[in-house]
């Protein structure tokens, strides 16, 4: 399995890489952590002549938190997202999700911003940022543009980034209250075959806010408004959380593939949407 | 394809190679270096034989290229040991049983190595969490976690003792 041919460049500066993507057009990729792009580069499904790697550009790197406002750059890793302590508390759902990616050797080299921007419908950091209302970067020829997360996937592999644009960062608040990523996979290094994404914040006995969100269930994440109203305002009891699952269930389209088919993922995603919504809540 | 010039630090030598950008790292390790420890297994990111640690990381070394190495350094599990004095981890594998056939063991012991570093106290999940992105077609998997807690026992005492 030996790719085809390609030249390699390694800018040092977002700039310098741009221009590269402007010179070379549809002939040129830009390479995250690779654990996606090099293996469709191996199976020559990806026909790449100009690989830009983006690994020495330092405005890509770090976790920044400012207050409530979080800045994750694109190329920080799954394993960065696990191990640091700050963003451990102020957006725990990150490293719970992040935990549940892949396999240990996958973790210290995919990254956050490989994984939002790829587009593929199994990754779980895209339905994650649509349950955190996370708003990504885009630098392009004629600047910067920001994108909501909510926006930003039309299907399968298809996203609002122009081929001459760069995903720099995502940009989200700081959580409150309870959260759960749940995921079910028939084995380590899988894609979900359900995952959700539950935030719920509490006031009193009631749920004052949620955003639930769905990953591998359609080819794009899902947001569910209508799950979010149905658990507002309740007691989050076995009756609200059953009409949550079933709004959620309403906004989903899942495929028949090697995970089972369509009554298959629907049944297993209403297991995991009501876990996540009780443990969320359970935490709230 | 031209070649491009890159210098890697292979267990702690400096190596100064020409490549072709799209040579994986496993190739150029086993091929170019004659470091045939790490193992060409499944090939496709999953089995993990290929692992070596790269800048502190545990990698899959047949989903990198060589040249964005250029710059690294990186360990083999030749670079842990010398055949008449072997590294704590691979005496305990040979203890406990923890090979089999023994194709995944070089992947096995260079993945533990990382995770000792890291958890130097693991509890026989986090083992287990910490090599999931090993496989051991022999399924040897409980001789191989009893090694990997024994030689962090071992470790741990030695390093008591010390203090």
């Amino acid at each position: 399995m030996i790719p085809a041919a390609f030249e390699y460049h390694r800018p040092s500066e977002i700039g310098a890489a741009l221009d590269l993507l402007q010179t070379h057009g549809d002939e040129a990729r830009v390479l995250a952590g690779g654990h996606s792009l090099i293996p469709m580069m191996k199976l020559r499904m990806a026909a790449i002549e100009h690989l830009i790697d983006l690994r020495d550009i330092a405005d890509l790197r770090g976790i920044h938190i400012d207050g409530t406002r979080i800045r994750i750059g694109a190329m920080v890793t799954q394993a960065e997202l696990i191990t640091h302590e700050g963003l451990a508390s102020a957006a725990p759902i990150l490293r719970e999700a992040a935990l549940q990616i892949a396999d240990p050797q996958v973790r210290y080299m995919g990254t956050v911003g490989g994984n939002v921007a790829n587009g593929d419908p199994g990754n779980d950091m895209p339905g994650l940022m649509q349950a955190l209302g996370a708003e990504f970067d885009l630098a392009g020829p004629s600047g910067t543009r920001t994108v909501a997360a909510r926006d930003f996937y039309e299907a399968a592999y298809m996203t609002a980034r122009e081929d001459d644009e760069i995903l720099t960062a995502i940009r989200f608040d700081a959580t409150t209250g309870g959260f759960a990523y749940e995921k079910q996979k028939r084995k380590i290094g899988d894609y979900a075959t359900a995952a959700a994404a539950v935030l719920i914040t509490r006031d009193g006995d009631s749920v004052a806010t949620a955003s639930v969100a769905m990953t591998n269930l359609a080819d794009t994440p899902i947001w569910s408004q209508a799950a979010a109203d149905a658990l507002t305002g309740t007691t989050c009891d076995a009756h609200a959380i059953r009409a949550a699952t079933d709004a959620a269930l309403a906004d989903i389209d899942p495929t028949e593939d090697n995970r089972g088919p369509v009554e298959f993922k629907r049944h297993v995603a209403g297991i995991i949407i009501s876990r996540a919504i009780a443990r969320a809540w359970s935490r709230a | 394809m031209s070649k491009t010039a890159i210098k890697l630090n292979v267990n702690g030598k400096t190596e100064e190679l020409l490549v072709e950008p799209r040579e994986l790292l496993i190739y150029v390790l086993r091929e170019k270096l004659n470091l045939t420890g790490p193992h060409v297994g499944c090939e496709t990111s999953h089995c993990g034989a290929c692992t070596v640690e790269i800048d502190g990381k545990s990698v899959k070394s047949c989903t990198m290229f060589a040249v964005q190495a250029d710059g690294a350094q990186i360990t083999t599990v030749e670079g842990l040991s010398t055949p008449d004095n072997l590294h704590v981890l691979q005496r305990m594998f040979r203890e406990h049983h923890g090979l089999q056939c023994g194709y995944c063991t070089p992947g096995m012991i260079t993945r533990a190595h990382r995770l000792l570093q890291e958890n130097p106290n693991p509890t026989e999940a986090d083992v287990r969490f910490g090599i999931a992105g090993n496989l051991c077609r022999c399924t040897g998997y409980q001789n191989i976690v009893k090694s990997i807690l024994a030689a962090a026992a071992e470790i741990n005492a030695a390093q008591e003792a010390a203090e």
